[in-house]
């Protein structure tokens, strides 16, 4: 194996490590923070079904978006719909062995990357040009829209121009990785870029805003029921308090026994 | 600090203003004093070492508080939020943007929390917590009114006023608290209510307000009982009501719908304040002990119902918290808790609200209304954002919006909303909410009313409204003093009951109609009412 492929084999390994066990971290972290009180955002669901619905709305709808600016919706539900058909389509590179014949509905997702690439500049430009939101960015919050702008247009240059790559090759080095037959990997340079940036993205996931994707699961205005009256909510530190200040505090109120 | 400043001018539309940076910047409110600090367990003045208490603090609240911690991760920065604040659009402050105003709060925490602050705080935004920072800390998270409209707009439901409940916790930690909330709530832990009302005055005005209403309705005596053990509801209101115009007008509508139900109820002068600041500065334990005095008053005037009066953060408080903070509700597990869960009737919702409770008799015929009454007023209603956003009413989707128009509009002829972008679950906040009706923040109270005054100049101009309903305290004290300031009347702000109290067909005195004339329904029910009893 060539030493590029090497590193990149082992680069692989090393981000996928960081991602696992960066979100397992971190989501063990959200699930054992507590939710101490009932705080739900109307419209409020009253039944946890109910609550069911709503947060599938807002994951695949982005309801919520849809409601506060009509623009920001749609550059960022095209992109986040398109990298969800191209990372579809991916599928197939890490398939060890023939494709299922279902994989051949999956081809014309690759023009979701136009889809992806076109969401991906409206956001830069509001970031850019919408003085409300330059206000907000970081540095940081340009080169995550930069790296994924970049790995779509490599991406969908290796697809769409005489810019290919040797597919069968990138098929044997991504199955490879998968069953552990390490392959050698093309070396054109879009396709190394495309590569590398997926590789950094996955490494910094835990640690960078991407947290949203885990985030919106957890977060107590959206998966909360409205129930407050008919159970009682109470989070393991608020009934530890309660029963060891339980007497100090009824005497603080001067209740007599 | 009560330096002047401009009125905003209505816009005929509501737009986005540009950035005017450092416009809202300032000192902040006054500061509270070890007087009021000390008794909430706070420090009486700033601590030395305050910034290593601050970032204890904060890593504590973030342990402790799932929606501070995943808050916290999980803005992408889109902006979605950045023109829903009525104190950004009223202001043109950047910093009173919903997203900008947490992250003064998130580039502390990334400095200190996150492996990408630590070691690129740049990059990522990550900021020391120095005393320009606590400076901003202290203005901004005193110019949130813990609203909540922006959560309803982030695509994660991310609730600023979490983030500035958590700050003003913090900054309370280190002994910098805010003069008006922490005295008030000084005064409701040891008096039992925010105005500081003693039980003898309180008497006294209860005393008066029955005569008052005797001589107005010709001879009807509506009641106001205080402490009355045996009572079957305990009406726990926010202390204003006894006090000024045009909460007591509420109190006086409840009292109206009591005598015509004919049941028996009662105030507590311990727990004489619905209310709860403990919530504004985002101590649960400050919130607890404020509770806590609510069962106690629930237990000892032996009542099987709690219900609520008039008060926006007080019914959210009691809706969502009460059952966690103290049992009211069924759950709890300590000897108290219990001993009021037995006490409690479960055929009706405890807590429940005065609009949940009028709207059921209206329901079931129980009251009757000459609406001819307010036919002087084209209503509105303002949706108090603690009720709209934070709670519900009669265990329907959407029941805070339905419940509350359905009683305006059982009582009164003519009724229009706002537009629709501006109510319901998408209401402007009143500019008072969160801590903030105090005379130091006039200027930001004025700005941040400015959306809410547009989308009333609306409706005055298009439908003739002259008559702005609201069921929140802190609201119509808002109302009251910044309706003016935008040429309105401010005796426009009323009360629901009020409306309510106006048009309601009181029973004439009880001996006299019986005897003599035949009997009316309402009789028929109310009798009827008092045999199940
Ligand atoms: S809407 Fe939510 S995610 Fe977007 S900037 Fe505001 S707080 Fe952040
Ligand atoms: S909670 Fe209300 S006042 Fe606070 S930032 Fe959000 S919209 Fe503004």
């Amino acid at each position: 194996m060539s030493v590029i492929s090497i590193f990149f084999t082992a680069l692989f390994y090393i981000s996928l490590i960081v991602f696992l066990v960066g979100m397992a971290r971190k989501i063990y972290q959200f699930w054992i923070t507590p939710a101490p009180l009932k705080i739900p955002t109307a419209p409020t669901p009253l039944t946890q079904t109910g609550v069911v619905m709503r947060m599938m709305r807002e994951v695949v709808l982005f309801e919520s978006l849809f409601k506060s600016n009509k623009w920001i919706w749609l550059f960022g539900w095209l992109f986040h719909f398109g990298l969800l058909l191209v990372l579809i389509r991916h599928i197939r590179y890490f398939w060890p062995d023939d494709l299922p014949d279902i994989f051949l509905l999956t081809q014309p997702f690759k023009y979701a990357a136009f889809a992806m690439v076109i969401g991906l500049v409206g956001l830069m430009l509001r970031r850019i040009f919408v003085e409300r939101i330059r206000y907000i960015s970081a540095p940081s919050d340009y080169l995550m829209l930069i790296m994924l702008l970049i790995i779509g247009v490599s991406g969908a240059v290796m697809t769409f121009t005489s810019n290919h790559t040797d597919i069968i090759m990138v098929k044997e080095f991504a199955s490879g990785l998968v069953s552990f037959n390490w392959a050698n990997l093309p070396t054109e340079v879009h396709f190394l870029v495309h590569i590398f940036l997926v590789f950094v993205l996955m490494a910094i996931f835990p640690i960078s805003k991407l947290l949203h994707v885990p985030g919106i699961f957890f977060s107590p205005t959206l998966n909360q029921v409205d129930d407050a009256r008919l159970k009682r909510h109470i989070s393991p530190w608020a009934l530890k308090q309660e029963q060891e200040h339980a007497t100090r505090l009824e005497q603080t109120l001067g209740k007599d026994e | 600090m009560a330096k002047g400043f401009d009125i905003p001018v209505l816009p005929t539309y509501l737009e986005i203003p540009e950035l005017k940076e450092g416009i809202m910047d300032g000192e902040g409110p006054f500061k509270s004093v070890q007087e009021f600090q000390n008794p909430l367990g706070f420090p009486g003045e700033k601590v030395d070492n305050w910034q290593q208490v601050a970032i204890d603090k904060m890593g504590e609240l973030k342990s402790k508080y799932r929606s501070v911690q995943v808050f916290l991760d999980s803005c992408v920065k889109c902006g979605a939020c950045t023109d829903k604040c009525h104190y950004f659009l009223g202001s043109s402050d950047p910093k009173n943007m919903p997203v900008a105003r947490q992250d003064l709060f998130r580039s502390v925490y990334r400095r200190h929390f996150t492996f990408a602050g630590k070691y690129f705080p740049k990059l990522v935004g990550a900021k020391e917590l120095d005393d320009d920072m606590l400076d901003d800390w202290y203005n901004y998270f005193h110019q949130c009114s813990q609203c909540r409209r922006c959560s309803v707009f982030c695509p994660y439901g991310i609730d600023t006023a979490e983030i500035s409940m958590a700050a003003r916790e913090v900054m309370d930690a280190v002994g910098i608290g805010q003069k008006y909330c922490n005295q008030i709530l000084g005064k409701a832990l040891t008096i039992g209510n925010n105005l500081g009302l003693p039980e003898p005055a309180l008497r006294d005005t209860l005393l008066d307000l029955e005569e008052e209403i005797e001589e107005e309705t010709g001879g009807v005596a509506v009641k106001y009982p205080l402490d009355q053990k045996g009572a079957e509801i305990l009406l726990i209101t926010p202390s204003a009501d006894f006090f000024a115009e045009p909460h007591i007008d509420g109190l006086i509508g409840y009292g109206k719908v009591f005598h015509q139900d004919g049941v028996s109820w009662t105030l507590s002068s311990y727990a004489s304040e619905g209310a709860n600041f403990g919530m504004f500065i985002g101590s649960y334990d400050v919130m607890r002990k404020a509770a806590l005095r609510i069962r106690k008053a629930a237990l000892d005037l032996e009542v099987s119902r709690v219900m609520v009066g008039e008060c926006g953060h007080a019914w959210r408080v009691a809706y969502s918290f009460w059952n966690t903070l103290t049992g009211v509700g069924a759950g709890a597990t300590d000897e108290f808790a219990q001993k009021l869960q037995d006490q409690l009737d479960h055929r009706y919702p405890q807590p429940q609200h005065i609009i949940e409770y009028t709207h059921d008799l209206i329901q079931r015929g129980k009251l009757s209304f000459d609406k001819s009454a307010n036919d002087d007023r084209t209503v509105t209603f303002h949706d108090s954002c603690n009720v709209a956003r934070a709670t519900n009413m009669g265990g329907i989707p959407g029941g805070q919006f339905i419940l509350p128009r359905d009683v305006i509009k059982a009582v009164c002829n003519n009724y229009v909303d706002m537009e629709r972008s501006t109510i319901k679950e998408a209401t402007f906040c009143c500019g008072g909410g969160g801590g903030l009706l105090t005379d130091d923040l006039m200027e930001i109270r004025v700005k941040g009313a400015m959306p809410r005054m547009q989308a009333l100049k609306a409706v005055a101009k298009d439908n003739g409204v002259n008559t702005l309903a609201a069921i929140c305290a802190i609201c119509k004290s808002q109302f009251s003093k910044v309706l003016p300031k935008f040429d309105f009347d401010p005796y426009m702000i009323v009360s629901v009951h009020q409306l309510v109290s106006e048009a309601i067909i009181m029973d004439k005195p009880q001996i006299a109609v019986k005897k003599d004339q035949p009997q009316t329904n309402t009789d028929d029910v109310t009798l009827a009412e008092t045999a199940e009893t």
